[in-house]
């Protein structure tokens, strides 16, 4: 790893730095451990594991405020710990528990806070784009300054509804910040192969849209990008669009063998790429953390991961009454 | 402490499958993430990785074993340090220790909980209440207007609501009263829009989505059924979309197949949305107030060959109708009429016909498909024996067959006759106006079956 930066000559205080460690090392942990209770049986379907993209997610929340909002795909663990979630709530939903999110009814897919502002969680390719705008417009609206996060795959850039959604965005000069996470590999099919123009973030530039394209396996380089596209959605400039390089580890879901790339290639991002490595050559390099220090937050989460999935196996499954519930809310005027 | 390692389910099928092969041997380190072996599954060669750090202590199954049960103990892993004599293995068969499969609960779904629709045959406003006419249009725009005078969260998006004052002229002087913040012009993309709208309502706004036809809406319906009609299920309850989908449904007039179709069966059938489609104006105007005011996605179809028609309109401040509850138009004890939306005209005008036969039709409009007062028809078929229901939706997968069954299910021994469907024919909309006419439900038709199911 030749080319790490040190922190110093970042703009990155010790402790910003070891809590973007922390975070990162959380949501990798918790994905690890999720793997493997799938691998056990006691998280069924489909479960998208974020490995490899921590950095996206933790760069990104780091400069968000109260009132924020944040919708993704179904790729979305990572997202939920960053925003604040609770891993126990989390794991136990992806195994189907009365303690999930969801009270076990929502899945992996499909998990909601209303608390943290996190609106899904959504197993349609591309449809958590326009609703993404939609609560973006509902801040407009409101007059306040809050500002959505509406994070989609180079997959869901193919689909039409995104650049209807960019063209209300811009029309109407939203606050929302489109996060293209460039794992580059729609399910199967890597982007050479889906997509006609490399540069997804260029493709705003139809409905007057900035974008940038970001180094998803740096978390500052994630950071800055991400605290320049809220700066210019709170000022009421508009949309904007982050197009953050990254790399899925795993394979689209569990049951993907990936063979459409190689081993080496996989082998090659997680040595010379890791975003947690990086943060913590970075930590060492700089001296803001010694080895032990960083054993202690090694240490730290791997106790939540263990404590969230004891907490999902305790977890009963929910009432058979809860087959009818939460189908419409009741009518109260 | 040692680990064992399990044979992992790699698909939400799997049950067992072949360890084709190991990559490491006992001794081997292995950090997180590292190749351990190849698992072959009914789909794919799967590569298994090591979730934890340690030493290969020992490989319980050998490569090439078939048939290995998922969560059986394929080795163990040991931490630095340990001896694999330290130990206590497990057999090699399936762990005795169950996997964390969830306790059983029951295995029948208990029943829906069931709601009182007792019929409630109270009229729709009090004897003596003045009233004026008023056209299905304008009873639309004022339910709209009073709602948005009273909830500053209400907003109408849609091509053309607002400049051009709606495509059919429902939102004629909105924008002038609401401003274009609340009265909001989109450009020509339903998909896009709907889900914007779902989005808005999901965070607390109440939109009001007009389509220029439910026709468009079929661009729109991932966001109408999966977004809208799911979420508070899927989230357990802690958010919704509070908001209306309306506009014209069914066939207008000569407008051909893509503009001519009624989406009543399509969308009755969603769990999480309601549905309602009025026939006249007071039922427009109460349902539309009821319908925005409710904390659920609703879908309410109007029908723009009805847009001109004027009714009763009780002159009562806040006027509502509640969802569920059917109207009954005319009481009869030969036949039970069940009708919505359009269909009622055809209903209706049977009635009228018949009784100059001698046959004393009651007609029964239904208002809002769901949730459906079913106590009501089925309270009407014991009395009259039969049943005849009309629609202009097609006749496979229809309103009325969903009638139907509830009928069999709940009033088999009341019944005369079998209950006939008058549908829209099985056929994608004609354009030649003779070919339409025969395509539609007509008046005849529902005469003719009402005679059948009274023998005359």
């Amino acid at each position: 790893m030749a080319t790490r930066k040190t922190a110093k000559k970042t703009n990155v205080s010790a402790d910003e730095l070891k809590s973007y460690y922390r975070e990162m090392l959380l949501i990798r942990r918790f994905e690890e451990k999720a793997g493997q209770l799938y691998g056990m049986g006691l998280i069924g379907g489909f479960c998208h594991l974020y490995i490899g993209q921590e950095a996206v997610v933790v760069g990104l929340e780091a400069h968000t405020k109260e009132g924020d909002k944040r919708i993704t795909s179904y790729r979305d663990h990572g997202h939920m710990l960053a925003c604040g979630m609770d891993p126990n709530g989390v794991m136990a939903e992806l195994a189907g528990r009365s303690d999930g999110y969801s009270a076990g009814k929502g899945g992996s897919m499909h998990m909601f806070s209303e608390e943290k502002h996190f609106y899904g969680g959504n197993g349609i390719v591309a449809a958590q784009v326009p609703l993404g705008t939609g609560l973006a417009f509902a801040d407009k609206y409101k007059g306040n300054d809050n500002v959505t996060f509406a994070y989609f795959g180079d997959g869901a850039a193919n689909q039409g509804q995104v650049y209807e959604a960019f063209n209300m965005a811009a029309l109407w000069n939203l606050p929302v910040v489109y996060v293209i996470e460039n794992n580059q590999y729609a399910m199967g099919t890597s982007q050479q192969r889906s997509t006609s123009t490399p540069d997804i973030y260029t493709r705003g530039e139809a409905f007057g849209i900035d974008g940038e394209l970001v180094d998803g396996m740096d978390v500052i380089a994630v950071r800055d990008a991400g605290d320049k596209a809220i700066k210019h959605c709170r000022s009421g400039k508009g949309p904007y669009i982050l197009e953050i390089k990254t790399y899925r580890y795993r394979g689209h879901s569990m049951s993907d063998p990936a063979k459409y790339r190689t081993r080496e290639e996989v082998q090659k991002v997680r040595e010379e790429r890791d975003p947690i490595e990086h943060v913590r050559s970075m930590l060492l390099a700089s001296k803001y953390a010694t080895e032990d220090d960083l054993k202690a937050i090694d240490k730290e989460i791997k106790g939540i991961v263990n404590e969230s999935a004891e907490f999902a196996r305790n977890s009963p499954e929910p009432d058979a009454a809860e087959l009818w519930t939460d189908i419409y809310a009741e009518a109260t005027a | 402490m040692a680990t064992e390692i399990l044979m992992p389910a790699l698909s939400p099928t799997m049950e067992e499958g072949t360890l084709a092969k190991w990559l490491v041997k006992e001794g081997d380190t292995v950090a997180s993430g590292d190749i351990m072996a190849e698992i072959e599954t009914d789909k794919a060669t799967m590569e298994f990785e090591a979730v934890d750090e340690g030493i290969i202590g020992k490989i319980l199954i050998a490569e090439g074993s078939e048939g290995v049960k998922v969560n059986t103990t394929i080795a163990i892993l040991l931490e630095d340090g340990e001896s694999v004599d330290d130990v206590a293995l497990t057999a090699a068969a399936p762990t005795d220790t169950p996997p964390p499969t969830p306790v059983a609960t029951t295995t029948a779904a208990p029943a829906a909980p069931q709601v009182d629709l007792t019929p409630d045959q109270t009229p729709d406003w009090p004897e003596g209440t003045p009233v004026k006419q008023q056209s299905v249009r304008e009873a639309l725009r004022d339910a709209m207007s009073e709602e948005m005078r009273r909830d500053e969260d209400v907003y109408l998006m849609g091509e053309e609501v607002a400049e051009y004052q709606g495509a059919y002229k429902i939102s004629q002087g909105m924008l002038d009263e609401f401003g274009s913040k609340r009265v909001i012009d989109t450009p020509i993309t339903e998909h896009g829009f709907a889900g914007i709208a779902v989005g808005s309502a999901l965070a607390g706004l109440r939109p009001i989505v007009e389509f220029m036809t439910f026709n468009f809406a079929m661009q729109a319906i991932d966001q109408i059924i999966n977004s809208a009609a799911k979420t508070r299920y899927m989230s357990g309850g802690q958010m919704g979309a509070p908001m209306v989908f309306r506009g014209p449904n069914g066939a207008a007039a000569r407008v051909g197949a893509q503009h001519s179709q009624d989406y009543a069966a399509w969308y009755m059938q969603v769990p999480g949305l309601k549905v309602a489609m009025p026939y006249s104006a007071s039922d427009a105007k109460g349902l539309l107030k009821t319908a925005i005011r409710d904390p659920n996605p609703v879908i309410f179809l109007e029908n723009e060959m009805l847009y001109g028609h004027s009714f009763d309109m009780p002159e009562i401040d806040d006027y509502t109708v509640p969802f569920g509850k059917a109207r009954i138009w005319r009481e009869g004890s030969d036949v039970t009429i069940v009708s919505f939306g359009i269909g009622m005209q055809y209903a209706l005008e049977a009635a009228d016909r018949l009784a100059g036969d001698g046959i004393s039709a009651e007609v029964i409009d239904l208002r809002t498909l769901r949730p459906m007062d079913t106590d009501s028809i089925i309270k009407s078929v014991m009395k009259t024996n039969r049943c005849v229901t009309v629609e202009e939706g097609w006749p496979q997968g229809s309103v009325g067959s969903y009638i139907s069954s509830v009928i069999m299910q709940e009033a088999f021994d009341y019944l005369d006759a079998p209950v006939i469907n008058c549908t829209g024919k099985d056929v994608p909309m004609p354009y030649a106006a003779n070919l339409e006419k025969l395509a539609l439900v007509t008046t005849d038709e529902v005469i003719a079956a009402v005679k059948q199911v009274t023998y005359r």
